[in-house]
């Protein structure tokens, strides 16, 4: 038997020391759909607590929408349940040609192609597109999934400082003489919630001939005026040669993802990204959801409207109540709280009064960076908010740290 | 010799460290996490530029890179060759 005590012993060593430390995920289970009010089992084995759910990526409330549910029946009971197989074989619907063929109307692109997941997506589109007499060069700040796609492509790769556009310029001077540049950004950052300068990017993009490629996983559904995505927010609709996102946040919530830009880009895509050629293709009912989904934005911007002023309603209001929270306009809404133990200790509090928001804290954030991470959603209503709110300020009331400058709690908790 | 490390601590300074801390000739900077092995790219670059040298990518490992006084040994070694 290879698998020894020695070697359990190892592994437990090891998974032990993550405790120790204080980063071990714990998974908290939720026994309702996924929406504003939630019912949730934690501890394990604990009876259930309703909690506002203020940490989802469920940005436009469509996660458990009526109308995408019964879309999702209605895809599973015309085109079944799963495709046992990829794409190229026998996995493609009428549906996912659909499918594709709307995002491409929805972004403003030239072409589309769906993906397992936006993480596949951006594990293949490099290596689909580029070879060793390329660079890519991205923000320091972008998205794990993107950094996995960059480790698995044989371009050179560089990076600039997060957002500083001059650092970005020089380093396109200090490449120009590669076969071709991608420039690679998120177009919202998760963890802080700020947005790439999309309108600067083009302009350098076009000056130094470079390729631009955003994944607007954080934005697609919701950022710009109708929704569009950052791309929209700019004023850089039909200059982002590529973008990759998700339908796993905004859209529905429930998976898959798309890369979508230049109509070549995307046939090389098609041609030789290895999680679209070697991963099962998105199930029809999750392709039918993401469908009604898309239909329910172009019809309408009142949930992406609805979520800006419930994101200006919470913004403002923390900051009255005394939070330090990072600036931006986006539904990522950062309460700083710099120490590791009191963002922990902070969102253990907010779960005690029925709000469910996490602490997130080194190596997620750079150290001395820790705080909880809300996620505003068109899913709350003004009570949910309200509700929060006093939550956050009791709490906040507790550790002392309301009206106080980061040195101030810095101070009182360290680092 | 101390110009040029004074030349690439300034370089490693400006690129790559985000707040005040301090880098020495011996700091290490990629396995300390200063550096990230990804953004090594432009280092190397920006060496071979300055110095007139090409450094071939099996020699420009991290361990190579990991401190300023190695970075110039390495250097000195192309620029001898």
């Amino acid at each position: 038997m290879g698998y020894t005590d020695q070697t359990r012993a190892m592994y437990r060593e090891i998974l032990d020391g993550l405790k120790e430390a204080g980063i071990y995920k714990e998974e908290r289970y939720i026994h309702s759909p996924q929406a504003a009010d939630i019912e949730v089992e934690f501890p394990e084995g604990s009876s259930l607590k309703k909690v506002i759910n203020i940490c989802a990526n469920n940005y436009l409330g469509l996660s458990s929408h009526p109308e995408v549910i019964k879309a999702a029946h209605e895809g599973l009971d015309s085109h079944g349940y799963g495709m046992s197989s990829v794409r190229f074989i026998c996995g493609t619907q009428d549906i996912h040609r659909k499918l594709e063929h709307m995002l491409t109307e929805f972004l403003g692109t030239e072409d589309t192609i769906l993906f397992p997941s936006c993480l596949d997506a951006n594990s293949g589109v490099f290596e689909a597109i580029l070879t060793k007499d390329d660079v890519m060069i991205s923000d320091r700040l972008v998205h794990a999934s993107l950094i996995d796609g960059i480790r698995l492509c044989s371009a050179m790769h560089d990076t600039y400082k997060h957002s500083d556009m001059e650092h970005l310029e020089s380093k396109l001077q200090l490449h120009s003489d590669r076969r071709l540049k991608l420039v690679i950004t998120d177009g919202v950052f998760s963890m802080d919630g700020d947005t790439a300068k999309l309108d600067k990017m083009v302009e350098l993009c076009e000056k130094y001939n470079a390729m631009l490629l955003v994944d607007d996983s954080h934005a697609s559904g919701f950022i710009g005026k109708t929704g569009r995505g950052t791309h929209e927010k700019y004023n850089v609709m039909g200059k982002i040669d590529v973008i990759t996102t998700t339908f796993g946040k905004g859209l529905g919530g429930a998976s898959g993802g798309c890369v979508s830009g230049r109509k070549e880009l995307v046939e090389m895509c098609r041609q030789k990204a290895r999680p679209y050629l070697f991963s099962n293709t998105i199930a029809p009912p999750v392709v039918a959801g993401v469908i009604r989904v898309l239909e329910i934005l172009s019809a309408t911007t009142e949930r992406r409207d609805k979520l800006e002023k419930n994101t200006i309603f919470w913004r403002e209001n923390l900051q009255k109540a005394g939070f330090i929270i990072k600036e931006g306009d986006t539904p990522i809404v950062p309460i700083m709280l710099f120490n590791a133990r009191l963002s922990q200790n902070f969102s253990r509090d907010l779960y005690d009064e029925g709000i469910y928001a996490t602490g997130f804290f080194f190596p997620v954030v750079p150290q001395g960076q820790a705080r909880i991470r809300t996620q505003i959603s068109a899913g709350h209503e003004l009570h949910h908010l309200e509700k929060a709110l006093d939550a956050f300020t009791k709490v906040g009331k507790k550790y002392n740290i309301l009206g106080k400058t980061k040195q101030e709690i810095i101070d009182m908790y360290g680092m | 010799m101390e110009d040029m490390k004074e030349v690439i601590r300034q370089y490693v300074i400006n690129e790559y460290v985000e707040d005040d801390s301090e880098i020495q000739n011996d700091t290490p900077l990629i396995s300390g996490g200063i550096v990230d092995s990804f953004s090594m790219v432009s280092l190397k670059r920006f060496l071979e530029n300055k110095y007139h040298i090409s450094i071939p990518d099996e020699k420009a490992t991290p361990e190579a890179f990991d401190t300023v006084d190695k970075i110039v040994d390495l250097i000195q070694e192309y620029i001898k060759g």
